[in-house]
């Protein structure tokens, strides 16, 4: 394989070959690409979403004042800016994660594969009944 | 409509050019055209230099795959009619493949990378013939004929970003068709393949851009294919770690 991959010396019967160069803005020409892009940068936020967690699982576990100096920082225009911002990326890396699904699993029924729905279906299902009972556990006071 | 349409169709000559270039015709605008029979009028009746590779004209040969205003196609089955409103068509070679010349690129390596993943039926004994066929059932056929569809035109490869930024990316059409021997009742040689396939430059190369599933013009899927080969090594590998004792 690499042998092919050399750019071979011009011969009679083996011209030179030319050959593009990939242009680093390659993902912004097209919209699936460039959602691509915008999936991969999402691992940020999920990244950062963590971190936040940690952060907030230290601050309590050290006592109510700097519970509450944690909550000050959450309360900062820019860290909430962050958090939409970080929300909308996880929802999204979500939802191409949900609609993957289908894609990996041929699950055959009576020799036939059954419809995407049946599978993204309780994928999304599962999401919101969780989603419900961790709104209903924080927002019941 | 109008009675003829500019084609800007990439000119390259390795003894000539540094770089390719642009070179305009104005061909016929015929309802029953496509990109093809436009090429070949430009070949007969304007310019006999132009160079491209072309066999079946009906989408089963897989030569005549280019960029037609940046989509990898079949150019048999891409219709002039379809850009009349747009008033050109840019006819370019497959990207990310070297260009010989024109329209001509070279397919040396995608030809390694399919070897490389033995698309052919492996068998741990051959039976003696005398035993008659390998038989299998409409159910059996059915699970992998859509994968058995490709027909090697490589328009996945030229619509795949990863193909375009790593080299050694075996690609999707290699990937499904090492699955169509791999969900083949009558093959035993998944275990060979998956040494290639279940490495960084097999399937986890792939990122799941999905844009070569689009391109196909066969409806093989082979970002699915993918995908479901991700799932099968992955609980391949888990059961090897929790049973390492099982034969391989």
């Amino acid at each position: 394989m690499n042998e092919v991959r050399q750019n071979p010396a011009y011969t009679e019967f083996r011209p030179r070959w030319y050959r593009a160069q990939v242009s680093t803005w390659w993902w912004l020409g097209r919209w699936s690409y460039l959602k691509f892009i915008l999936r991969e940068i999402s691992s940020v936020f999920v990244a950062w979403f963590v971190a936040e967690l940690l952060l907030a699982l230290s601050a309590l576990s050290s006592g109510p004042g700097d519970y509450g100096e944690f909550q000050d920082f959450l309360r900062n225009p820019f860290v909430v800016a962050t958090n939409v911002v970080s929300l909308f990326f996880v929802i999204f890396h979500a939802v191409t994660w949900f609609n993957l699904a289908p894609k990996a699993m041929a699950v055959r029924v009576g020799g036939k594969r059954i419809p995407d729905l049946w599978i993204e279906g309780p994928n999304y299902l599962a999401w919101a009944v969780v989603s419900a009972i961790v709104a209903w556990f924080l927002l019941r006071a | 409509m109008a009675e003829t349409i500019t084609l800007e169709v990439t000119r390259y000559s390795p003894e000539e050019d540094t770089e390719p270039r642009l070179q305009e015709y104005e061909v016929p605008l015929r309802k029953d055209w496509v990109v093809l029979d436009a090429l070949n009028h430009i070949k007969d009746k304007v310019d006999g230099t132009l160079t491209f590779r072309w066999s079946c004209r009906m989408g089963i040969c897989g030569s005549c795959g280019m960029m037609v205003n940046g989509e990898p196609k079949l150019t048999c089955a891409t219709f002039l009619s379809s850009y009349a409103s747009e008033g050109r068509i840019r006819v370019q070679p497959l990207r990310y493949f070297p260009v010989i010349r024109d329209l001509v690129v070279a397919v040396e390596d995608f030809m390694t990378k399919l070897g490389s993943v033995k698309p052919w039926l492996i068998r741990r004994e051959e039976k003696p013939i005398a035993e008659g066929e390998y038989l299998q059932t409409p159910e059996q056929l059915d699970l992998f004929k859509q994968f058995s569809m490709c027909i090697n035109c490589m328009l996945c490869y030229a619509a795949c970003p990863v193909v375009g930024l790593d080299p050694t990316f075996i690609g999707p059409a290699a990937i499904a068709l090492a699955q169509r021997y791999n969900l083949d009742s009558r093959d035993e040689g998944a275990q060979d393949r998956m040494d290639v396939l279940a490495q960084h430059e097999g399937i986890w190369g792939c990122t799941f851009v999905g844009d070569c599933t689009k391109a196909c013009p066969k409806k093989v899927d082979p970002a699915g294919a993918i995908q479901q080969y991700k799932l099968t090594a992955t609980l391949d590998r888990l059961k090897s770690l929790l049973m390492p004792w099982g034969a391989r």
